[in-house]
């Protein structure tokens, strides 16, 4: 590889890295602060964190954990398909769709079951 | 004689069964059981060391490799063609550092059955002791670089085991005590990234990880027309018939190989790198698991907060064996280090610069183990200088004198001690209601004139001393002349300027420490008792004198092993550096050092008069009423020892510019990151709000009531599956899959039955 | 396989009751949501629909029909559609239809009537499926767990009662337990082979034998920890401590489905990783794979073991798991006996066979179960049998049948299994083994007559609820007993072009 393509990839780098730096950035600066107790504490699924890390966590945070992965891992599945489209063919569309068929059965089967809704 | 060879599985299956005698039978045997096994586990090593040493001799020091019986085949993937056995080498490298690490094991050992007595976790003591030995053992006997790297990672466990072994002590020493095991093991791990990526890239470069494959013998690159060649030639049966060795090489001679022919190049993938390139790249990872393991500059933080531990521990592990696992690691690969000369400069400035910033340290502190852990860093900056210089031979020997006299050392300090708390527990006894809470049986202040009610303690402390402090004949002497003689001579010879850097360096270096050494003997012998403990103290056990006395002796005698060439009579009396003939047989760069009798003059008086400083400013007058040290009262050293007092800042300097900073990124990431960005905008404007409004719409309304009363069902059923599963976890599943894993072992055994069969010759 | 492979390489045809299934499995589970609360015998009904439709597919190549698709392999030979799996299919979905009809009351009793009990069932059979069809190791651990995670759930399917969790939770994290050595045994074959394919590892296997290769250590553990993987899953001694708490906490009908599912699901991939892909597995250059001894040391181990502890229990759920573990024990001696190269199809077909006389006997023996339970779940001891023959003759009557068949008496279908796996046993050359089977048979005689005495020599109070969709299934099962015992060749000639051997 000669030094223009590694230029390219630090371009692509730092524009990817730049992409949602920029939004933080900003609103770190444009945004009003108005800190409160609830916000400066750690993420933690949604909980307020009390006492030991030691507890139970209610179910439903886990179907949300589980309905999220469905998403995630489509995503993590239809983007080198997308990319290598071409080459593929008919073949990895049968592929696809099964996949993404077997996804929006269970996604359909837990929005009925009302899975994802957040009380 | 062959049959001696054999022999060497034992040397780390004796311990091994040692250990685990212990730790099951521990309870029933009591404390003289698991002492007989544990002490007698460790002797019997050393009796096998002492064997394979006669072997060595009695065989012209041909070097051998032994595979073990069992797992001979230890690593071997047919489909991408890796086989890395588990193979003992015996040569006179491995041959010296076994008979270091069990005879000076042993001797703790003994001491330490003293030391321990009457501790509730005796037993577990010795267990974690003679595991330690089977790790060390394990990565000074092997083959390869991952056997090698499988007892790194075991001394290193042992050790933070041990450092923590009194976790549990009240009123926050425990907790102490367990900082320092963590610190520790956390700082071992940055230089053990080094080593695995070395290591990893050695196996990337050679195909193999073998120092030497079996019946092949080290060659030396340019050995015709080097001028620096060795002395002695080594021990090659020619070049012509090394190069018919069938089959691949080990990583060593193949490194010689590609030397000779030059322009190979490495392939990674994207890049290739020139093969010079890459050995610069794999000893400067290797050079990073060094600072670690053997407590250099930038890593060697851990290792004075290391003397947490027993004071046994103390001696075996953190200042005559574990930590010198660094400087044996490059002697071993002294092939690599030779021919790459970056790396070693790199090596010689780091080296000096720890000895001599570590001296600077040890004389501003007031715990007596403490000044010794620094003293044990700065010594061991000596040998990873004179590894840089290219004094293998002088690195080797240091690292063998100074096993002895700083072990002898810190079990000395231990024997304070213990003599320290006698004395309080004697005094607090007799005085009930008095009680001083900030008595600290480590701290110098509190000691003084112990030359009295100590005398065994005493003089042996005094041979330490005068060793460390390198006064002739004195074994520190003899192996600290060496290296400094071997840096200026690659100064002067080879113009290199790691050799001028190294020579200054560490000549200040060793005026610190006959400095900071007689300030010691001062503080805590001399003078006259300057708290009630210290008057009563009493001498320690035999068991624990004893081996003092040993390693007193060894301490006197055993720098003459190494007399250089040209030192009048002893050299024509002992013979010429035997030792390094002796090394030369296994390293191939090691060469013997000359004698000058200008620069050992001027070093013995160089020491001479640093003790004279020391007894002049910490003389008996000064003593008798120390509150604060003389130096920190003297306005023209006081910021200078309150800098060494801070030890330099460099605890500070790494939370401030390392620890705290990865924390306020690790605060930002949670709170800016990912609180602000990804949960209150992304999940709760993206996807709660949306998924909110589309479920409200869809299903209409739900009673509040419904939905309070489901989720308190759920809520109950949680807690009823949580007492259940509770039940369950104590009761009976943990049965069954301690039945289903016996099944497997069954089947393993079933069906390995034949093969068993087959080895087992029936 | 380099390159991208086009669509018509995959040759779905030959996948279609699988397929077919799969696609019917995940529409049901949608339809379901859209039918009421009250109106499931909807759902029961399409679930027998698609299973119906999946039997007549699966049964077409085996009459003799042609084989649907371009030749026996699909997904690059991931997927083997011959007459092994056909009759894995045959039987495991005959077992599933059975399993619809004793549970549709049965959940209404209890009032746990979802929708999701009869999508986890055909999810579960699909499992079976795969496994039967498996042409690779990855194949077989995936439908392992399509078989297996279906299964847990069911087994706490009676929430919120304390016995149901307990056995779904023990069942799963036993279960995640010895899938773990399933997979570990996976990787160290993959370690020796460099395949994972079967056919690919049996030339590797064949190149091993024959160099004398140290990976055959590799080999042989890599092929134990498989054995322990599957193992656990057919409950065989020593990894069967499960069964009898699963058994008697998870809902009755979920027991009758999955003690034969699971056991056919298991043994279906035994045959095919040992049977097929390590059959030529002989470390001293003979006939006898390496791995036959432990098997029927197992077997042995496991026959005897389920039989005498069956002897001293009191609750029926309980019995019928040791049974069922007695049971795998018979079925490994077949699976042993496919260690000898020349017996392997032989013995190959004789699982087939028992594994279908199984399928009609458990059944129908779990449904009688659910006959005489009370909805609580109690009543399940063996004296709620006292006097049944008198209160319900049919219902004794076919009780008797299916334990005439599990012990093996001759004219029921249990006998006719026996006879072909000690068979095989016997042309394999493991007559101790075979001995041992037939002296357990004996001994186990002892605690299944017992239930038919208690059934027509004492008098009791027995009570039981026989609904039309429960009364079909014991019929269906009790008639299928009785005629694979009286026609033998019905079963002889479903499985007698079953030939597993890769290579000449």
């Amino acid at each position: 590889m000669n030094l223009n393509e590694w230029i390219f990839i630090g371009l692509f780098f730092a524009l990817g890295w730049a992409l949602p730096a920029t939004p933080i950035v900003l609103g770190k600066i444009l945004a009003p602060k108005r800190p409160n107790q609830v916000k400066q504490q750690t993420y933690e699924c949604g909980v307020e964190m009390v006492g030991s890390p030691w507890t139970q966590f209610r179910a439903q945070y886990y179907i949300f954990a589980l309905v999220f992965l469905v998403f995630d891992v489509e995503l993590v599945f239809l983007f080198p398909w997308a990319l290598a489209y071409n080459q593929l063919g008919l073949f990895a569309l049968f592929e696809m769709t099964v996949f993404i068929f077997l996804l929006v059965v269970a996604l359909v089967y837990t929005w009925r079951k009302g899975a994802l809704r957040w009380s | 004689m062959d049959n001696f060879f054999d022999l060497v599985p034992l040397v780390v299956m004796i311990p091994l069964v040692g250990l685990l005698i212990n730790l099951f039978a521990g309870r029933q045997l009591g404390e003289r059981g698991v002492s007989i096994v544990a002490v007698g586990a460790s002797g019997m090593s050393f009796v096998i060391a002492v064997l394979l040493w006669i072997a060595q001799v009695n065989t012209g020091y041909e070097a051998a490799v032994i595979d073990m019986p069992i797992l001979s085949d230890w690593i071997v993937i047919p489909s991408a063609n890796v086989t890395i056995p588990w193979a003992f080498r015996v040569d006179t490298l491995s041959v010296t550092m076994m008979l270091v690490v069990t005879g000076v094991g042993t001797l703790i050992h003994i001491y330490a059955v003293g030391y321990m007595h009457g501790d509730e976790r005796f037993p577990r003591f010795f267990v974690y002791m003679n595991l330690f030995l089977v790790f060390m053992l394990i990565l000074v006997t092997g083959n390869n670089f991952l056997m090698m790297f499988v007892g790194w990672e075991g001394v290193g466990l042992c050790s933070y085991l041990l450092i923590g072994f009194w976790f549990d002590k009240p009123g926050g020493v425990g907790w102490k005590n367990s900082d320092a095991a963590r610190k520790a093991l956390i700082v071992n791990r940055v230089g053990d990234f080094g080593l695995v990526l070395g290591v990893l890239i050695t196996f990337w470069t050679f195909g193999t990880l073998d120092y030497y494959r079996e019946g092949e013998a080290p060659i030396a690159h340019h050995a015709a027309t080097d001028a620096e060649a060795p002395l002695f030639a080594p021990t090659l049966p020619g070049e012509e018939e090394t190069h018919a060795v069938s089959g691949p090489l080990g990583v060593f001679n193949q490194a010689e190989l590609w030397l000779e022919e030059g322009g190979h190049q490495v392939n990674f993938g994207m890049v290739s790198l020139s093969f010079e390139t890459t050995l610069t790249v794999i000893t400067l990872l290797f050079l990073l698991g060094v600072t670690g393991k053997s407590a250099q500059i930038p890593l060697f933080v851990w290792l004075p907060d290391a003397m947490a531990g027993p004071t046994p521990v103390s001696a075996l592990i953190h200042a005559a064996t574990m930590v010198t696992a660094g400087v044996y690691m490059m002697v071993r690969a002294n092939v690599f280090y030779h021919a790459a000369e970056f790396s070693s400069f790199v090596v010689a400035v780091i080296g000096a610069t720890t000895a001599l910033v570590a001296g600077f340290i040890a004389v501003g502190q007031w715990d007596i183990k403490r000044v010794l852990a620094y003293s044990t860093v700065s010594q061991l900056g000596f040998m990873v200088a004179a590894v840089g210089v290219g004094a293998y031979a002088a690195a080797m020997f240091h690292l063998v004198t100074h096993a002895c006299f700083k072990a002898l050392l810190f079990l000395a300090s231990g024997s304070v001690i213990h003599g320290m708390e006698h004395g309080h527990h004697h005094v607090s006894h007799g005085h009930s209601g008095h009680h001083d809470d900030d008595f600290d049986p480590q701290d110098m202040r509190f000691m003084g004139g112990l030359k009295e009610r100590m005398p065994v303690t005493y003089w042996t402390y005094l041979f330490g001393t005068l060793a460390l402090a390198g006064i002739i004949p004195f074994a520190g002497f003899w192996s600290k002349d060496e290296i400094l003689l071997d840096s200026l001579k690659t100064g002067v010879d080879k113009g290199l300027l790691s050799g001028y850097v190294g020579f200054v360096l560490l000549v200040v270096a060793a005026a610190f420490t006959a400095f900071y050494m007689w300030r010691q003997v001062s503080l805590v012998f001399l003078g006259k008792p300057r708290h009630a403990a210290a008057a009563h103290a009493e001498e320690s056990s035999r068991l624990m004198t004893w081996p003092l006395i040993v390693l007193a002796v060894l301490s006197l005698l055993i720098g003459f092993i190494n007399v250089p060439s040209g030192f009048p009579i002893l050299g024509w009396l002992l013979g010429e550096h035997q030792f390094t003939s002796f090394l030369e047989h296994s390293v191939t760069y090691a060469h013997a050092g000359t004698f000058s009798f200008l620069l050992a003059t001027f070093a013995v008086l160089l020491a001479l008069g640093a003790i004279y400083l020391a007894r002049s400013v910490y003389s008996d007058r000064v003593l008798a009423t120390l509150r604060e040290d003389p130096l920190a009262i003297n306005p023209r050293t006081q910021r200078a020892f309150a800098l060494s007092s801070a030890k330099l800042y460099w605890d500070e300097f790494y939370f401030k510019y390392l620890i705290y900073p990865y924390r306020n990124a690790a605060y930002w990431l949670a709170e800016q990151l990912d609180w602000r960005f990804w949960h209150d905008y992304v999940h709760e404007r993206l996807l709660r709000d949306p998924f909110n409004a589309a479920t409200r719409a869809l299903s209409g309304r739900v009673d509040k009531q419904v939905i309070d009363h489901s989720f308190d069902g759920l809520g109950h059923a949680t807690r009823r599956i949580a007492s259940r599963l509770r039940r369950i976890q104590t009761g009976y599943v943990h049965i069954y899959t301690m039945s289903v894993l016996f099944g497997a072992l069954l089947v393993m055994i079933l069906i390995l039955l034949p093969l068993i069969r087959d080895w087992l010759g029936l | 396989m380099s390159g991208v492979p086009s669509l018509s390489d995959l040759n779905l045809a030959a996948t279609l009751p699988v397929s077919f299934l799969a696609l019917y499995a995940c529409l049901l589970m949608i339809v379901d949501l859209f039918v009421p609360r009250t109106r499931k015998h909807i759902t029961a009904g399409l679930t027998m629909l698609g299973l119906g439709i999946a039997l007549v597919l699966a049964l077409l190549p085996l009459a003799g029909a042609a084989r649907f698709g371009d030749g026996e392999r699909a997904f690059g030979g991931m997927y083997i559609a011959d007459s092994f799996s056909d009759g894995v299919n045959v039987i495991v979905l005959i077992t599933a239809l059975l399993g619809v009809m004793v549970a549709y009351n049965y959940l209404d009793r209890i009032q746990r009537q979802r929708g999701e009990y009869y999508s986890l069932l055909l999810f579960t059979t699909l499992g079976v499926m795969m496994m039967g069809a498996a042409g690779d190791l990855v194949v077989v651990f995936v439908a392992l767990e399509l078989l297996s995670i279906p299964l847990y759930i069911l087994s706490g399917f009676r929430r919120p009662q304390e016995a149901s969790e307990e056995s779904a939770l023990k069942y799963f994290i036993l279960g995640a337990f010895a899938s773990g050595f399933l997979v570990y045994g996976i990787a160290l074959i993959y370690g020796a082979t460099g395949v994972t394919d079967f056919e690919g590892i049996w030339a590797a296997v064949e190149e091993i034998v024959a160099e004398d290769a140290s990976s055959k250590y590799l080999l042989l553990v890599g092929a134990g920890l498989l054995l322990v993987g599957l193992g656990f899953k057919v409950a065989a001694v020593p990894f069967h401590m499960w069964t009898p708490d699963v058994y008697q906490g998870a809902p009755t009908s979920v027991v009758a489905y999955m003690s034969v599912a699971a056991k056919v699901g298991g043994f279906a991939a035994l045959v095919r990783v040992l049977g097929s892909g390590m059959v030529n597995f002989a470390l001293d250059g003979g006939l006898v794979a390496a791995w036959q001894d432990t098997v029927w040391l197992i077997a042995a181990l496991t026959m005897i073991l389920g039989n005498f502890v069956a002897i001293v229990q009191s609750d029926l759920k309980r019995l019928l798991a040791y049974s069922s573990i007695a049971h795998a024990g018979y079925m490994l001696i077949g699976v042993a006996a496919a260690g000898s190269a020349p017996v392997a199809d032989e013995a190959a077909r004789a699982v087939i066979m028992y594994l279908m006389a199984y399928a009609f006997t458990n059944v129908g023996a779990f449904a009688v179960v659910i006959a005489v339970e009370r909805d609580d779940a109690s009543n399940t001891g063996l004296e709620s049998m006292r006097g049944l023959a008198v209160k319900q003759p049919l219902l004794a009557a076919s009780m008797a049948i299916f334990m005439f068949s599990l012990t093996g008496i001759p004219l029921t279908a249990g006998f006719i299994g026996k006879w072909f796996v000690f068979k095989a046993a016997i042309a394999a050359d493991l007559i101790p083994v075979a001995v041992v089977g037939v002296l357990t048979s004996l001994i186990s005689a002892f605690y299944y007559l017992r239930i038919v005495w208690y059934m027509y020599f004492e008098s009791g109070e027995s009570e039981a609820h026989v609904p039309v969709p429960l009364a079909w299934a014991i019929s269906i099962a009790a008639v299928g007993t009785l005629l694979l015992g009286i026609f033998p060749y019905l079963l002889s000639d479903m499985t007698h072009k079953i030939t597993l051997a890769f290579g000449p």
